[in-house]
């Protein structure tokens, strides 16, 4: 069994990689049912800021364990423009692109843990954590 | 690969693969407007019950088609959502507001059914307060 996945995020083909790839991972980590598609919906929405705003990056999905829980990791980095200002980015609605202004707040709804770090023309990096 | 677009009568049906891709999203959204004005259409199903996941950028596409299709006189109703997939949409925030939806294909088909029985080819609002 594969603990640990690191996928190469570089076009539209690499999100649904991104996010088929983190759906086995978490039924491998002992999720199941709607868990699935809300990890795989968020891992989509990162997978997708990436190739939207850093066109590259690398995602690295991880199966974890604290205690008698598990849960799946997830780091998406990536050396983009960078975010100049967290709190605008996390505000709903908020989108400088062709989207929704959903992806990264929403992301945030999805999972248990979140947090951005990221540097003006240094790219960031998002690392997000779901317990089942 | 595109997706198929299947006709019946004066409504056109495409299903929605499991992973489908941005570029076959945006495909079909030309098609479609395109083909609704060929057979005359009145109504549009499009059937997600294969789709993985929806997210933001799947459904701004599903709400282009509708508000595309609408332009040319034709409604649309999104058929077969997933449990998990309406539960992820909406815990993400996505809204499919002004867009009809309908369990299955049947049941889409019998909604546009019901919608030219009546002469009704208005906008969101009637479709929300159906």
């Amino acid at each position: 069994m594969h603990d640990e996945e690191r996928i190469v995020i570089a076009s539209e083909n690499d999100i649904v990689t991104a996010r088929r790839r983190g759906r086995e991972l978490a039924a491998e980590g002992g999720f199941s049912g709607s868990d699935l598609t809300v990890i795989a919906t968020a891992i989509s929405e990162l997978a997708r800021n990436i190739v939207a705003y850093a066109r590259a990056g690398e995602m690295t999905l991880r199966v974890i364990r604290r205690g008698d829980r598990s849960g799946l990791l997830v780091i998406a980095r990536d050396e983009g423009p960078g975010i100049d200002d967290v709190s605008l980015v996390m505000q709903d609605g908020f989108s400088t692109g062709r989207s929704l202004g959903l992806g990264l707040p929403g992301a945030k709804r999805l999972m248990d843990e979140f947090e951005i770090a990221s540097e003006l023309g240094r790219g960031t990096t998002i690392t997000m954590t779901k317990w089942s | 690969m595109t997706i198929p677009i299947l006709k019946l009568d004066h409504t056109l049906i495409a299903s929605l693969q499991s992973a489908v891709m941005d570029q076959e999203l945006t495909q079909l959204l030309d098609e479609l407007a395109r083909r609704v004005g060929d057979i005359e259409a009145t109504g549009v199903v499009l059937d997600i019950t294969a789709v993985d996941v929806v997210d933001s950028f799947t459904l701004r596409t599903l709400i282009d088609i509708a508000g595309v299709t609408r332009l040319r006189g034709a409604e649309t109703v999104i058929v077969g959502m997933p449990p998990d997939v309406a539960f992820s949409m909406i815990k993400l925030g996505l809204r499919l507001d002004g867009v009809a939806t309908a369990l299955d294909l049947e049941g889409g088909l019998a909604l546009l059914a019901d919608r030219s029985a009546s002469g009704d080819r208005s906008g969101s609002e009637d479709a929300d307060a159906r």
